[in-house]
């Protein structure tokens, strides 16, 4: 579904982001991304959303080079990605229903569908009660799961989750990662980037450790082991 | 799809901008500023045009006959003066009409009307008033008039002089004045526009460069251009008809206050004199209310929406 074929990175001051990263993701498949700060996870996960450029090799998304797709085919491509980001990157003067909308309405849904699924993803989230709230009023866990549900509610095939966990405290971590392999027995590929030693050992399955902009393990049942 | 997009962009638009309440207050204050120094300018030019055309209507040249000249050939003379592409417009005042003013205006002065009494006759030359379109064009009509020299059938000529040369000096310096005052007022209104461009359009930047995060989010969960612009140009727009009616507002308040502002400035007396006439820019703000609105409310409309079209597009490349 997903294949990085030799994708390097090197940014204008020589610094390498990543270097010659080759791997392939299933559909369904849950995969976590480990390494230490600076390892290329985060650049990794942008080249897939076409936020960034590889300087060589390409990216594929079922066999389309997501860095040769016009502006049209990117919308369409990020519509079928949900991200979710460490600093949850919620759209700060709108309340939590629009920021949910706002992803709905982008991807064409009508009102009716938005006014129905916006309260049913967010029950999922358990978050309904702050529906009317704005983000700067919510805790962190209570934002990372509004950024996923806005991930989520347009069912995309693909998460893309960057360190989601980076800013929770331990009950919230767990929380958001149960979450996350719900989604995934739904049938949605995760992809997962941390450095948390306890997730890791907490979601199991697929584990893809990068050091220095390199992929040097790949293993189908994974531990971290950094 | 389309007028469901429509009405989704519009209302994110008036919703973002009631939101972002500070930065919109300061677009506003700054887009005001501007439309007014825009409205300072018409004001201006207004003034300034309805003074040109004052000074202009001051300067004339009178032809003055001989006591003798037949009315008919006075007559005949100002008809072929009417002809010349120069004049504006000619009056002619017979003997009688200047007498009859003369006494009306020093009706009071006994000393006047005494000699005039002793003289008997009437003493007046009959004259055609000459206004040309353009203070620069008297030195050809005077020189219509010498060259020409018309006389009588008796051969004396019909003219007894015409006042150019004693006006020639003012006349002179008005016609070089009026188009350098013309030129610097519109160089003035040029450079005044620009800098207004400038800091409407650096002002939206700045607020929509807040808005740079958001953009790249809406971008990545796949929003088109023209949806994450949207917003962004409608709360533009409403900078612009906000501020263009609170400076029409503001214009309407400058412009009923400014005559007696202007008398009490000019002094009652040599505004009389210039016949300032009271209520120049309200005259003309109510006269040309219309085109007023039209400019001020369109530029305010185009500024606040080209501005925030063209600092949106350097955040969309994500």
């Amino acid at each position: 579904m997903i294949y990085y074929d030799k994708v390097t990175k090197v940014y204008q001051d020589e610094s390498i982001a990543l270097d010659g990263v080759s791997f392939g993701v299933e559909s369904k498949e849950f995969v976590t991304i480990v390494g230490h700060s600076g390892a290329g996870k985060t650049t990794l996960m942008k080249m897939l959303t076409a936020e960034d450029w590889p300087s060589e090799g390409a990216v594929y998304l079922e066999s389309a080079n997501v860095h040769k797709m016009n502006k049209g085919q990117m919308n369409k491509l990020r519509r079928r990605i949900g991200t979710v980001f460490q600093d949850y990157r919620l759209l700060q003067n709108k309340t939590i229903y629009e920021n949910i909308a706002f992803a709905m309405e982008a991807a064409g849904r009508t009102d009716s569908e938005i006014s129905a699924d916006v309260p049913h993803v967010l029950e999922l989230v358990d978050i309904s009660h702050k529906i009317w709230n704005f983000p700067k009023e919510l805790s962190g866990g209570e934002r990372q799961r509004v950024a996923i549900a806005r991930a989520i509610v347009t069912q995309p095939d693909i998460i893309i989750a960057d360190e989601p966990t980076g800013n929770l405290d331990p009950t919230n971590t767990y929380e958001i990662i149960r979450i996350l392999r719900k989604i995934n027995e739904l049938g949605t590929t995760v992809l997962l980037t941390t450095h948390n030693r306890g997730v890791v050992d907490a979601v199991g399955g697929r584990v893809i450790t990068m050091e220095k902009g390199k992929v040097i393990r790949d293993d189908k049942e994974g531990k971290y082991i950094l | 799809m389309i007028f469901t997009n429509f009405k989704r962009i519009t209302r994110t638009g008036f919703v973002n901008f009631w939101r972002n309440g500070f930065l919109s207050f300061a677009a506003i204050v700054v887009l005001t500023i501007s439309l007014l120094t825009l409205g300072g300018i018409i004001f201006a030019g207004a003034f300034g045009r309805a003074l040109i055309v004052d000074v202009k209507n001051k300067v004339d040249i009178n032809v003055y006959f001989t006591l003798t000249a037949p009315e008919s050939d006075i007559l005949a003379i100002q008809k072929e003066l009417n002809r010349l592409p120069e004049v504006d417009s000619t009056t002619y005042i017979s003997r009688d009409q200047v007498l009859t003013s003369f006494k009306t205006k020093w009706q009071d002065n006994t000393l006047i009307m005494q000699g005039l009494d002793e003289i008997g006759d009437n003493p007046f030359p009959a004259t055609v008033n000459v206004k040309a379109k353009d203070p620069g064009q008297y030195s050809s009509i005077a020189q219509y008039l010498q060259n020409k020299n018309p006389t009588m059938s008796d051969g004396t000529p019909l003219i007894e002089k015409v006042n150019y040369e004693q006006n020639k000096l003012v006349i002179d310096r008005l016609s070089q004045i009026i188009p350098a005052v013309e030129k610097a007022g519109m160089i003035i209104a040029i450079i005044m526009i620009l800098v207004a461009i400038i800091v409407v359009f650096n002002t939206i930047r700045l607020i929509v460069y807040t808005s740079k995060d958001e953009i790249s989010v809406m971008k990545l969960v796949g929003a088109s251009n023209v949806y994450v612009r949207g917003p962004l140009v409608v709360s533009g727009i409403m900078y612009g008809i906000i501020s263009g009616l609170i400076t029409l507002v503001l214009m309407a308040a400058i412009a009923y206050w400014s005559d007696a502002a202007i008398l009490r400035f000019a002094g009652v007396e040599v505004a009389s004199d210039f016949e300032l006439v009271v209520n120049v820019l309200s005259k003309y703000f109510t006269q040309n209310f219309g085109q007023i609105f039209v400019i001020i409310m369109g530029i305010g409309v185009i500024l606040g929406g080209v501005s925030s079209y063209v600092a949106a597009r350097r955040y969309l490349r994500v």
